[in-house]
């Protein structure tokens, strides 16, 4: 009996039991986010959308899902097999290990790691190493196109991501992400820092490839762009991390801008998420109202217009805190 | 940099479509890229060929006049006038006042459906969807009307030798003027969801411009011709059926980029309202259907050419008659073949994104280019 209740107190209880509760959040949240994204989409464009599955559609996805298990997969004949068959998986795990540092509540959060912040934004550059690997092994012209527009891409907003993000840092003083929560208990950082909110949420929305910066998968011009020749649960897994790494953007803009748990009356969790969900409905709504960009204009946009702001913004948060 | 390395400099093929979610239909184009920038692009048609040419010739006159609209089916009714018209000179018949303005009327409507369709669907191509669902909502509405009298939705074939062959009334007319309020009231979302947004103009802007003497040299008419800012119309030009009634402008660009398409296009819709709402007023009553239209239809030996300005531009039709009941020969001019013409030339040196936006603004249907 003491040993169970030793084992339940210890950090390596602490991390199972996280992990099982990460797999559940994260098929759970991809399934709702999917539901979500169909009836905000639905609603903007002036119909119902799901309806049949359950009340209002809710477990529509629920059987979207079983039918994409059901699903063949195929495996196209001059495939490059090894590399095809790991880029969902290496797609997936990075999205997961983020999940680690993310802190949901002043309790809730299973590795409170010193360098929060960082393993999440190098986790979240892995994805594009997936992307690259799915698309040059699908011996597919466009989802090479896809593959390497998304690399450019990627290289091209992680630079003003990190800036930004490190405009919050210095202000904080440390790369914990319960620290920078905790130092926002009086006003949301968003206030102190509109700029830096902007040019997070538009780097967020090309880093997880989201309209209007969705080139890599430009159905009009790529057709799939790099999961073209993806089927069944493989192509689910793609769709599952990219709805995973909008909640983890989303999370991430909560802990730096909109003061993470703080909130009054409800326990710290349901403010999270609350919050969580309002990013990610304002990503949604982009995504509903914009055209897609082109592929010069949006390489342009990140070098031209991002990177000088973020520094200019770095550099004002830095010489306002010397001055204090 | 590259010579200096001693690699070659390789180009490859990239196989767009037929089946590609944005040639709308069954166009390919086989395209010499370098990068994402296109150096040859080849349009490949055909792939819808039905022989409509052919087969007016082994079918009688009234057989034939379902084809048209198989042609551009978004814009049928305008096939459909062309060719009735065309066998009204032949055999020499006047149509009625009221069936005139009733064919200008559903024309008129038709050429809205036609550019909703176009604006939507463009936009789609540019990656924006929601404004798709907006006019395929108002497109309904349209639909509506002309399935009432008409009795099809799409491939219409409602006009006949001579006049119409169902009357309209007074609830068509009645849905017509709530169509034309309501598309008015809809412009201020159109434009404050597309036309100002900035990302549409940077799209469009300055992108796949035609200059005039490249339409000139390339035939190039309808919208993309008045987008160059040549106001040629063939309502007003050589004015046919009921239009020298009615009080309408023809908007022109003055770049002829891809955004002055659209303004025009989107201004076009705002004078066919402007026509029908004229047409609710002024329409005459008297008979839909001229009194001596033959049983047989048997024109005296002749030939005869017609136009007419579809959504898309100027449709001809010659017919040649050696006074059977089939026509001898039937030579279809279609807009969207000649404007599809000049899309070898536009696409060079445009990348992949940009061939998408100019395929999708010269507003090209392929059954009609391939017929």
């Amino acid at each position: 009996m003491e040993l169970v209740a030793q084992f339940l107190g210890s950090a390596g209880a602490r991390m199972v039991v996280g992990l099982i509760g990460v797999i559940a959040l994260v098929s759970v949240n991809a399934l709702f986010l999917i539901w979500m994204e169909r009836k905000v989409a639905a609603h903007m464009q002036l119909r119902p959308g799901p309806m049949e599955v359950g009340p209002h559609g809710a477990i529509q996805t629920v059987a979207d899902a079983i039918k994409l298990m059901g699903k063949e997969l195929i495996t196209p004949e001059k495939v490059d097999k090894p590399v095809f068959w790991l880029a969902p998986i290496v797609i997936f795990l990075p999205v997961l290990l983020s999940f680690l540092v993310i802190p949901f509540s002043q309790t809730m959060i299973i590795q409170d790691m010193n360098v929060g912040i960082v393993l999440i934004l190098a986790f979240a550059t892995l994805s594009v190493l997936a992307i690259l690997m799915a698309g040059w092994a699908s011996n597919n012209k466009y989802a090479v196109f896809g593959a390497i527009r998304s690399v450019a891409q990627n290289v091209a907003y992680e630079i003003p991501l990190l800036v930004t993000v490190m405009s919050i840092i210095i202000m904080v003083g440390s790369f914990k992400l319960s620290d920078i929560v905790a130092a926002q208990d009086r006003y949301w950082f968003v206030l102190v820092q509109p700029v830096a909110f902007i040019l997070y949420l538009i780097c967020a929305t090309a880093e997880t490839n989201r309209a209007p910066f969705d080139l890599p998968e430009a159905e009009s011009e790529l057709v799939a762009g790099f999961h073209t020749e993806y089927t069944g649960m493989r192509f689910a897994l793609f769709f599952l991390a990219e709805y995973t790494n909008m909640f983890i953007a989303a999370a991430v803009a909560t802990v730096l801008f909109l003061g993470g748990w703080h909130g009054p009356f409800f326990p710290g969790v349901i403010w999270f998420l609350l919050k969580v969900y309002a990013v990610i409905f304002l990503l949604m709504w982009f995504r509903w109202t914009f055209p897609r960009v082109r592929f010069d204009q949006l390489i342009t946009f990140a070098w031209k217009i991002l990177i000088p702001l973020a520094f200019v913004n770095l550099l004002i948060t830095a010489f306002v805190l010397k001055l204090r | 940099m590259i010579e200096l390395l001693g690699i070659e400099e390789k180009t490859y093929t990239l196989n767009l479509g037929p089946q590609h979610p944005s040639t709308h239909g069954v166009l390919r184009v086989i395209l010499e890229m370098d990068g994402e920038f296109i150096i040859k692009a080849e349009p490949v048609i055909g792939y819808g060929h039905r022989g409509h040419e052919h087969m007016a010739e082994n079918r009688n006159y009234m057989q034939f006049l379902p084809n048209l609209g198989r042609l551009d089916y978004l814009h049928a009714l305008a096939y459909n006038q062309c060719y009735c018209m065309a066998v009204e000179k032949l055999l020499d018949i006047t149509v009625p006042e009221r069936a005139e303005f009733i064919r200008v009327m559903t024309s008129e409507l038709n050429r809205i459906t036609s550019h909703l369709l176009w604006f939507g669907a463009y936009l789609m191509d540019l990656g924006a969807f929601t404004p798709f669902l907006y006019c395929f909502d108002d497109r309904e509405h349209v639909l509506d009307l002309l399935d009432r009298i008409t009795g099809s939705r799409l491939t219409y074939c409602y006009y006949r030798f001579g006049g119409v062959p169902t009357d309209i009334d007074d609830d068509f007319l009645a849905g017509c003027r709530a169509f034309v309020s309501r598309l008015r009231s809809r412009w201020n979302d159109y434009h404050n969801l597309v036309t100002k947004n900035v990302i549409f103009i940077h799209r469009t802007r300055d992108v796949g411009i035609i200059t005039r003497d490249q339409c000139v040299k390339y035939g190039i008419t309808g919208p993309n011709l008045r987008g160059s800012g040549i106001p040629y119309d063939i309502r007003k030009s050589e004015p046919y059926s009921a239009y020298p009634w009615f009080d309408f402008e023809i908007p022109v660009g003055t770049k002829g980029d891809i955004y002055d398409r659209y303004v025009v296009r989107l201004a076009e819709m705002e004078q066919s309202l402007r026509i029908i709402e004229q047409a609710c007023n002024k329409i005459p009553d008297g008979p839909i259907m001229a009194e001596k239209v033959p049983k047989r239809i048997k024109p005296p030996e002749g030939e005869v050419y017609q136009a007419v300005e579809t959504a898309r531009g100027s449709f001809g039709m010659y017919i040649v008659s050696q006074g059977d009941v089939k026509p001898y020969r039937i030579k279809l001019r279609t807009p969207s073949f000649a404007n599809m013409s000049f899309f070898p030339e536009m696409a060079v040196d445009t990348l992949v994104a940009d061939l998408v936006a100019n395929l999708g603004s010269i507003d090209v249907v392929i059954p009609e280019i391939d017929r």
